[in-house]
């Protein structure tokens, strides 16, 4: 009996009691993400935002979830039922399980996985099955258009993202996130982006696009797909892809502060009395505010710009820039152990 | 192996589709995203105002106008009231003439803001059109201010316009005008320059002068392809001769060049209503002749005559000599034309409307061949497009 508690149950119960403490924060994060970005659109565009439910529309979030949840879930008669549930379901999964490995502070991290950047890197390309799925699914034309504008999109700025990855990782020398991150540990002038700036450039352009936000958001342009792969979802098939992109938003914005903005490092040294934790967090909000402000400001872009902004540009220049780090290391022999 | 035959994918865009502008039903021909064909299917506003004006005094049948182009309704009433004036020889007086310009001009603004913005929100940029309703929501005040009305305005009459200005209303006006710039330069500087915006706008339906003449476009439509035919300078109405602006012109005819165009109309617009303002002659607002302007208050009270006029006016309405007439004017659209046949009697016998946007519409097709979907949503912003007119 003492055998199985402590072999089997205990780590069970540890390991659910951890995934909560990820998963609810997430969600509720989630929630709020979608406040401030009404929010603070709403500043740029002159106007209140969310201002009734709840003091200053704080409510708003849950009134909005609520609504969805209560809702009618239509399943259009020429639809693929199956493909047609599993789609959002996967997408939400897939948002969700990429946080094991992010690292929220020193030792703070579900999962301390060696190979963690491969991993995160691997449950981020599986995201476009939920898109193409749901396109595929819903049997309408532009659920379809909207499909293979993502699969394309997609798999186009992974390319450019997985070479932005390898020249941190050369710099680095380690494919874990929290080495990465310890990496940079010494103030402002250690993290990543001074040493990569082009690189980081590139990379908050690459996330915009791999998490499909304007202004890359192509696969549900309005204007012209009315909604792309999603048109057809409603209540809680339509939440749980809202939910997931709005979780790889904030997933995307974790990485690119792991990645070059010094994870939970504080940025000057005598900063670091403040909790590790709290410095992730305000990071990735300052990654999110660029996201939203973006979305406010620039028009769309067209397909066919977009496929050439990822292929002919940035896939060179991140190229390029893998081989001038790789030779820069070899030549003052400075490749890390 | 058989050969293979690929069907071109058919979409269905609109009538409730975001872009549409209205009720705009476009069936696309694609391959891949890809236009092959783009086929407008019109009449689903359809409310048969050119029959209905038919069974109303001519007086009655001025709102009917308001409802064509709803984003500038004075502008269409102008062309109404000009063509009856023609007809019945009626001078407008000079402060009605500088009212209706001016008013002209606000319908012009309201019209560019809503077009140029929504088509930023077409190509993605949803921020201008917020900041655009600002100064709308503003101009709509003026408009009520002078008539009552925020949208179907009823204010320009045969003859003249429906009441004065109330007091206090020009030095606003003025007012309004000196920090409009502030609206127009965040707007220049959020999305002229921006490389994104060009990329998605310029060389995008191209119309060449010879295609835009061939195909019927007014307005800023085809000053954008370069030739500078304005109805306000070639053959001005209402005292448009005494205000100094410039047409602008573009040179490429693509959906960037009809920005522009739009764009710095505006200015120009601008700079009229402060000549409008500053220059506004004192005066009657409509012609002092019972026959056609019914009148005053105060006058019916003391004048049996009056109240006789008065009566009639508003039962029968006046009766316009036998004739045609052709008026026009340049609407913020294009060229909006009243074709006006009188038999006589106190209704128009016939009255033919000529919508800028039906003969823009016809362009989509040839503008949007080989392009691809995205484009054709910004032909369909470019274009400016509105439905109440297009339908009737």
């Amino acid at each position: 009996m003492e055998l199985l508690w402590d072999g089997y149950i205990e780590p069970l119960v540890w390991i659910v009691a951890k995934i909560l403490a990820i998963v609810v924060p997430l969600l509720v994060a989630v929630a709020y993400l979608t406040y401030a970005e009404r929010k603070v659109i709403g500043a740029i565009q002159l106007r209140k935002g969310p201002n009734v439910v709840g003091p200053f529309g704080l409510l708003q979030p849950l009134a909005d979830g609520l609504k969805l949840f209560l809702k009618e879930t239509i399943i259009p008669t020429s639809a693929n039922k199956g493909v047609f549930i599993i789609a959002p379901m996967l997408t939400f999964i897939l948002a969700i399980i990429a946080w094991a490995v992010i690292p929220f502070d020193e030792g703070m991290v579900l999962a301390d996985l060696n190979v963690g950047i491969l991993y995160l890197f691997a449950i981020s390309s599986l995201g476009v099955y939920g898109i193409v799925m749901a396109g595929w699914a819903s049997n309408s034309k532009y659920a379809f258009l909207g499909a293979l504008r993502s699969g394309a999109q997609m798999v186009s700025y992974e390319i450019s993202i997985g070479l932005i990855i390898i020249s941190v990782l050369l710099t680095t020398g380690s494919l874990n996130l929290s080495d990465i991150v310890r990496g940079q540990i010494g103030g402002v002038w250690e993290w990543n982006f001074v040493y990569h700036f082009p690189m980081f450039i590139v990379f908050i352009v690459s996330i915009l696009a791999e998490t499909n936000r304007a202004p890359f958001d192509l696969p549900e342009a309005e204007a012209e797909l009315v909604s792309g792969y999603n048109v057809d979802y409603s209540a809680m098939t339509f939440a749980l892809f809202f939910l997931g992109e709005y979780a790889n938003m904030i997933l995307m914005s974790g990485l690119c502060a792991v990645l070059f903005l010094g994870g939970w490092t504080a940025p000057l040294p005598f900063l670091d009395f403040i909790p590790g934790a709290i410095w992730f967090i305000l990071k990735i909000c300052f990654v999110l505010f660029i996201f939203l402000w973006v979305r406010a400001t620039f028009p769309r872009y067209r397909y066919d710009q977009l496929m050439r902004l990822g292929w002919k540009i940035f896939l060179p220049l991140s190229f390029a820039w893998v081989m001038l780090v790789a030779t820069f290391l070899v030549v003052f022999d400075k490749v890390p152990a | 192996m058989s050969e293979q035959k690929i069907k071109n994918m058919t979409m269905n865009f609109g009538p409730q589709h975001p872009a549409a502008h209205g009720v705009l039903r476009l069936v696309l021909e694609m391959d891949g995203e890809v236009i092959e064909r783009a086929d407008a299917h019109i009449g689903l506003l359809h409310r048969g105002t050119e029959k209905l004006i038919e069974y109303k005094t001519y007086i009655q049948a001025t709102p009917y106008f308001d409802r064509l182009d709803y984003v500038a309704p004075m502008n269409q009433e102008h062309a109404y009231c000009l063509a009856i004036e023609k007809l019945m020889g009626v001078e407008v007086p000079k402060r009605a003439q500088y009212i209706r310009v001016l008013y002209a001009e606000i319908g012009r603004i309201l019209n560019h803001i809503l077009n140029m913005t929504a088509f930023a929100l077409d190509v993605g940029a949803m921020t201008p059109l917020l900041w655009g309703f600002e100064e709308r929501e503003k101009l709509m005040e003026f408009y009520e201010r002078a008539c009552g009305a925020r949208l179907h305005a009823n204010y320009f009459r045969p003859g003249g316009v429906a009441v004065d200005l109330p007091a206090g209303l020009l030095e606003d006006i003025d007012a309004w005008a000196d920090q409009f710039d502030i609206f127009l330069n965040d707007f220049d500087r959020v999305l002229t320059g921006n490389r994104i915006f060009k990329q998605r706008t310029v060389d995008i339906g191209t119309v060449t002068a010879e295609e835009a003449l061939d195909w019927g476009f007014t307005g800023p439509n085809i000053r954008a392809s370069g030739l500078a035919w304005d109805l306000r300078k070639s053959q001005p109405y209402d005292s448009y001769e005494d205000f100094d602006f410039d047409i602008p012109v573009g040179k490429n005819g693509d959906c960037y060049d009809r920005f522009l165009v739009r764009f710095e109309e505006m200015w120009q617009s601008l700079k009229i209503i402060k000549q409008a303002v500053k220059n506004m002659p004192d005066g009657p607002v409509i012609v002092q002749n019972n026959k056609v302007a019914p009148p005053s208050r105060a006058q019916m009270k003391r004048s049996m005559e009056a109240l006789i006029h008065h009566f009639k006016l508003f039962t029968e309405g006046f009766h316009v000599p036998a004739g045609e007439c052709y008026a026009a004017v340049e609407a913020p659209k294009g060229e909006f034309g009243v074709y006006l046949v009188s038999d006589g009697s106190n209704r128009p016998y016939r009255c033919k409307i000529r919508a800028p946007g039906f003969p823009h519409l016809q362009g989509i097709d040839f503008m949007s061949k080989g392009h691809m979907l995205a484009d054709v949503v910004a032909n369909i912003g470019s274009l400016d497009i509105v439905f109440g007119e297009i339908d009737r």
